[in-house]
């Protein structure tokens, strides 16, 4: 599971009002080379919750993300180098995300994360 | 059937599982038996590599090596061959098949409306969301997530995208629990092969295999869950496709995402002997159809009546 897709997750248990964003429990990490498209981060950017996405990465150990951010940095090679691994190369290969709400653990298999909910939770 | 003579296709042929609406009746493998309903996985099998999703019939010289060259710049969809396999994953078959030729056949309005973000819900083998992929082209900085309520369904389908090179999310969840928040109004295509074959209710959602056909009364108990949520997910300029049984009564169900503002034709009709299968194709009404060259939309009465019409070829 990628930073990206942690930022599309929410917990949406009945009674939870945001969900977002999960916090991340790592077993382990696996780095992979993704093509480097300057496109698809420009095109991402405006749909990411960049507050989220920083935090998540600084829980995983990626330090060099911005805390602030302005569209004009979507044309500094470098920040889009260190954009481009935090957010597509380094993924969670096991682990957990957890509601921020609940502390309903949803868990990370093999790269993929189960959103699948409990018949009383719906 | 000449293509039987082809040992590869062959092979690709005697794996086919059989479709849906036999899943329920039949539970012995099939074989290469030349019956009518292979037909079209034969053709797919055949043209899966061809560029540009031209209908191009094979020169039949034997050659192997357009089936294994895994980044050819010809590849437009996955490959049969290429796909992930398990036992409890619903394999690619006649409905997969048509899912992927109705993208193909819309492709240049896919590309026309430069999608940012491409879901589909369902993803079994990962054969369609690996297609529209792969004919997408890379270039477009598109994000493509896929889900199935079977944790090894999604394993099956994050093989299957990187034997052939292509990113993407694929997450366990139930439809699109979980995403609905985030990905509200910003879905631009949205694909999804339901499980539509009519049966008792409990068996709607079961473990297993069984969760990719069953589709409780008429076939409809899930397409109707995602139908009510289709108009959360999409963009303005979203395009839903939908495959569906003539069971399913398409008619009704163009009418009742009329109701909800979206327009409506079928992009894709093909019978078995088995089965009827539609692709249908939903935008919202108020965004023009590039692929019908400004003409009105065609309206769902009309479209009900044509597929009644369809219906006689069961």
């Amino acid at each position: 599971m990628r930073l990206l897709t942690h930022n599309m997750l929410s917990c949406n248990i009945k009674g939870v009002t945001k969900g977002f964003p999960l916090s991340i429990e790592v077993q382990r990490l696996d780095t992979k080379d993704a093509d480097f498209n300057p496109d698809f981060l420009r095109n991402i950017f405006p749909k990411l919750e960049w507050k989220a996405f920083h935090d998540a990465a600084v829980s995983i150990g990626l330090n060099d993300i911005p805390e602030q951010v302005d569209p004009t940095m979507l044309e500094d090679h470098e920040f889009l180098q260190k954009f481009h691994h935090a957010l597509l190369e380094v993924h969670l290969e096991e682990g957990a995300l957890i509601c921020p709400e609940t502390g309903r653990r949803f868990p990370v298999t093999k790269g993929v994360p189960n959103m699948l909910l409990h018949e009383d939770e719906v | 059937m000449a293509d039987c003579r082809r040992p590869d296709l062959m092979r690709t042929l005697s794996s086919m599982p059989h479709r849906k609406s036999l899943q329920r009746q039949i539970s012995s493998p099939p074989l290469c038996s030349g019956e009518k309903g292979n037909v079209f996985s034969a053709w797919h099998a055949q043209v899966d590599n061809k560029g540009d999703g031209e209908l191009q019939t094979d020169d039949d010289d034997g050659s192997l090596g357009h089936y294994a060259v895994v980044d050819s710049p010809r590849r437009r969809i996955a490959s049969v061959r290429l796909v992930a396999r398990h036992p409890e994953v619903y394999e690619p078959c006649d409905d997969s098949f048509a899912l992927v030729d109705a993208l193909l056949a819309d492709k240049v309005n896919l590309l026309e409306r430069q999608p940012s973000l491409c879901l589909e819900v369902g993803c079994g083998s990962g054969y369609v969301i690996t297609s529209l992929a792969l004919l997408m082209g890379g270039g477009h900085g598109t994000h493509y997530i896929a889900t199935d309520i079977s944790s090894a369904a999604a394993q099956v389908t994050c093989n299957t995208l990187a034997s052939h090179g292509v990113e993407a999310d694929v997450i366990v969840t139930n439809l699109v629990t979980g995403l609905e928040k985030r990905l509200a109004g910003s879905v631009d295509v949205l694909v999804f092969n339901p499980p539509y074959v009519p049966t008792p209710e409990d068996e709607v959602g079961a473990a297993g295999i069984t969760a990719s056909w069953a589709g409780g009364d008429r076939g409809r108990t899930v397409i109707d869950r995602m139908l009510a949520i289709v108009d959360l997910l999409m963009s303005s300029k979203g395009l839903f496709y939908l495959l569906t049984l003539t069971a399913n009564n398409p008619g009704e169900i163009c009418q009742i995402m009329k109701k909800k503002g979206f327009a409506s034709r079928i992009v894709i009709q093909r019978s078995t002997e088995e089965e009827s299968l539609h692709v249908l194709k939903f935008w919202r009404e108020d965004v023009k159809d590039l692929s019908e060259n400004g003409s009105p939309a065609t309206l769902s009465n009309s479209l009900s009546a044509k597929i009644s019409r369809l219906a006689f070829w069961r």
